[in-house]
Order: structure tokens, then sequence, then C-alpha cells
């Protein structure tokens, strides 16, 4: 029980200094993390506003492999990028494998099904509401998926958050590519499970605190940005 | 610039629009929905001129109707045509407003700015005509709130304000005052008959008789999907020809039933022996 304790008052000590390799290894994350979502996001709004909106063969398909995407295990994703980034992938030459740019390849990956299918959900429902204004109006279509993306906005930041959630929070892919290479790819989550292997419970649980509190901030901000739209638009 | 000037800019803008796409000629519409006939066989024709009320119960078919001849839906047998020089356009001469109002989660002006902008007018044209509108439906103060933090019958003007804004030649009303109370009516009412001056045909649905006399030119009587009555509207209230209208007018049709209503034989009340 002491050595929990002692481990615990460890960690607290190394997030109040915040010491330079701390800092290296949170920065990295986020920005890693945060390059991936604004992808993801660059890509799956407008693919599930217009899911929602267009109707054409295949598209039931489309949305239930969409939403099957969203369970995707995330070592499963790591391999794939692995086997594509190898020195003998197809896209090996570019010689990515193990840098931060392959795993933000594979966080993308991971989380634009999960961003696209939940925009597509919600966009639906606002759909169902706004289809015969917007066909009485003669709306074109681009100007339709633009509206509805503004119209939903404020549940869409909530979808966005849910995949910044799932993408800092997320270990076997980033492990697989990025190869947890001190000072290059390693992030808080390989972090923790190599400190954590090696017995550094300190730094490992000073992480994990971190991490913990991101996640709460994260679903705090979201929860407030919703409470203030439904307040203001009803 | 006074609101009056503003209105006056408006009345002159649609008065210049001749007749692009009326009349609109039904012959024998039909619409099935899982193979129920809801519409059936309608003929009829729409002319500029006059507003034409729909009048008839719940489930006659008259949302329907409208929805046809607005394009929104398309009759599963039966051919409806615009006539006038621009059918090949007809949509962009055409607007409507619902029973409910669709009220976007932007502002008052926003919405406005949007119905123009789905009809590709200017920005410019948009904030002057946006501004106009605003004045003439007393909405000018409500211009900065959320559209759907207002009350249901400001949320129908500003509803019928971004349609008129369109500067429709046939302006499609469904139930328009279904949900207000009788002063938020009262304000609707006179905003339709100021559209109806500018030269803009009315096609309007209702089961409110009064507002019926108030507001028709014509009458089109719906009854479970068939047109019972097509009759100027002074002709109609005096003297209507069929015995269903004839019924509907005294206020008997809504519970008239061909079978009386009876109990289930073995009534059982729970607690009671």
């Amino acid at each position: 029980m002491s050595d929990f304790n002692e481990a615990f008052s460890a960690a607290f000590a190394l997030i109040l200094s915040f010491e330079s390799s701390l800092a290296e290894i949170v920065g990295l994350s986020l920005q890693i993390s945060l390059i991936a979502v604004l992808l993801a996001s660059l890509i799956g709004l407008p693919l599930g506003a217009a899911l929602a909106v267009f109707r054409f063969p295949g598209r039931t398909t489309l949305v239930v492999i969409l939403n099957a995407l969203m369970g995707l295990p995330p070592v499963v994703v790591g391999l794939i990028v692995y086997l594509i980034l190898s020195r003998s992938g197809p896209l090996g030459t570019l010689g990515l494998l193990f840098t931060p740019t392959a795993m933000i390849i594979a966080q993308t990956i991971l989380i634009t099904p999960i961003i696209a299918a939940l925009t597509r959900q919600s966009t639906e429902t606002l759909w169902n509401e706004y289809a015969e204004q917007f066909s009485s109006l003669g709306t074109p279509p681009k100007e339709t998926v633009i509206a509805l993306l503004w119209d939903n906005r404020f549940s869409l930041v909530t979808t966005i958050l849910a995949g910044f959630g799932r993408a800092s929070a997320e270990v076997g892919a980033v492990m697989i590519v990025g190869g947890n290479i001190d000072h290059v790819t390693r992030v808080m989550t390989t972090t923790i499970a190599l400190e954590t292997s090696k017995g550094n419970l300190a730094l490992a649980l000073g992480l994990g605190v971190i991490l913990l509190c991101l996640a709460l901030g994260v679903n705090a901000a979201a929860f407030i940005i919703n409470e203030a739209a439904i307040k203001r638009h009803g | 610039m006074d609101s009056s000037a503003n209105s006056n800019i408006g009345l002159k803008q649609s008065q210049t629009k001749g007749h692009n796409i009326l009349p609109l000629k039904l012959d024998n519409v039909s619409y099935e929905v899982n193979g129920m006939r809801l519409i059936k066989e309608m003929s009829l024709t729409l002319n500029s001129g006059t507003s034409t009320i729909i009048l008839g119960p719940n489930g006659a078919g008259k949302s329907l109707l409208l929805r046809l001849c607005h394009g929104l839906i398309k009759p599963s047998d039966g051919a409806l045509t615009w006539q006038g020089p621009a059918n090949a356009n007809a949509a962009q001469y055409q607007a409507m407003v619902f029973q409910r109002p669709v009220m976007l989660r932007r502002s008052v002006t926003a919405n406005l700015h949007f119905g123009l902008r789905s009809r590709g007018i200017s920005r410019a044209e948009r904030d002057q005509i946006t501004d106009e509108m605003l004045q003439i439906t007393g909405l000018a103060r409500l211009a900065k709130s959320p559209a759907r933090a207002l009350s249901i019958g400001e949320q129908q003007r500003l509803a019928l304000a971004r349609a008129w804004s369109l500067k429709p030649e046939v302006l499609f009303l469904d139930e328009p005052t279904a949900n207000l109370d009788p002063a938020a009516t009262h304000s609707l009412e006179e905003i339709i008959s100021t559209i109806k001056t500018t030269g803009t045909k009315i096609v309007m649905s209702t089961h409110d008789l009064g507002q019926a006399k108030r507001l028709a030119d014509d009458v089109l009587f719906l009854y479970r999907g068939r047109l019972l009555e097509n009759a100027p509207a002074d002709k109609f209230f005096d003297e209507p020809q069929n015995d269903l209208a004839q019924a509907f007018l005294k206020g008997e049709l809504l519970w008239w039933h061909r079978q009386e209503l009876k109990p289930p034989s073995e009534v059982k009340y729970r607690g009671i022996k």
C-alpha cells in the first residue's frame, strides 16, 4: 500500500513540476490527436451530412458499414497502416513509418468513421425537419449540406470532441506505427504502457491523471456547449 | 426610410411581375401511398387573380393537394401542368408556408437571407429585401433574435415573410393559422391580405370556416380525397350544391357518421361487478 501512496505522491510532484520530458510527451500527444481530429472532421463532417441528405443506391449498405467502422479495433488499424507504410509496403518509399505523421494517419483512419457516422445520425434528424422547406425554397445540394452542418453545429462539436477523446486515449495503433521512440513518437498512452511494464509507476500514474483530466475537460466542454445552445436556440 | 416607404417598394416589385406560370391545370390527378388512394381523380384549374381556399375536415387531402400543386410530391396518376410561358422554371415562381413553421437555427434575419440565397438573389438585394420584409411584417425589433426563440405566432409570421420575400406568383399556405391564437391569426390574415393585393395568387388550406369566408374568392371543398365542390366563394357559402359541403357549412360534418357508434356489446368496468 505504501508503494501505491509513494507512486501517487511522486506522480503529483511530477505533474506539478511539469518537467520538460513530461511536457514533451503531453505536447506531442495533443499535437497528433488535434491534427488527426482536424483531418477526420474535414472528411467526416461533409461525408456524414451528404449521407444524411442524398438518396442513392447502396446508401443503406454504406451507412451500415460506417456504423460498423466506428468499432474499428485500433491495433488492426495500426497493423494495416504499418503494412502500407513499411519499407516493403505500397507507400514504403515515403519513409513515414515510426514518425508522428504515421501516427496521425492511423488516428485519422480510426476516428473518421466515428465523426462521419455520428454526423450522419444527428444531421438526418435535422434533415427530416428541414427537407420539405428546403425543397420548397429550391436550396441547391451544396448549400443544403453547408446549411445542415451549420445549423447542427452544437451537436457536431460534441461529435468532434468524441473523436478527439477516442484519438487521445487510443494506444494500440500509435504504438504499432509510431514505435514509441523516445523524444520522437512517444505519446501519453504509449508511455503509460511502457513505464508500467518497467515498474516506473510515478510517471505512468502522472500521465494517467493528465489523460483523465483531459477526458473530463473535453466532456465538460461538450456538455456546456450543448446546454448553452439549447438555451439559446431551443 | 420609414416603414410605409419600405412597404411601397415591396408592393411595386411584386406588381411589376406579370403572370409567368399560371394557370395550373390538374387533370385526373391521383396520389397513392402503399396502395391507399389519398387523392382521387382530381381535375381543376387554378387561375390567377383570385384567392383559392381549400376547405375540408381533417384527412380530406388538403395538405396533399397543396404539396402536389407545389411539386413536393409527384402524382401517382394523372397530369399536373403549369400553363404559363415560364412553366419550365415553375418552382422559381412559387413558395409555401407549412402548418408548423420550419425555423432554421439562426437569427430572424438569417432565416430571411437563407430563403433569398436559395433562389440565387445577390447579397445587396438580399439585405434590402430582408429589411423591407422585417418592417412590413413587424418583425424588425426581433431581427437579431434566434428564430426558434420566437413565439409560435411570430415564427409563423417569419415563415410567411420568408415565403413572401421570394415574390412568388403563387403562394401555397398549409393551414398556417391552425396552431395560433385569435390575435396571431388576425395578424397573419392581415399579411396574407396584403400579399394578395400585390397580385400573388394565394392557395390556402384551412378548416376554419370564418377564415375561409374572410379570405376566399374561390373554394375547393375536399372530403376523403375527393374534390366535391369547386365554386366561387359567395356561391359556395350561400348555396352549396354538395350535401357533404352543406353538412360541413352547418358544422355537422365533423361528427357525421354513416353508422352510429355503438359501445362493444359487453362493457366491463374495472372494479365494478
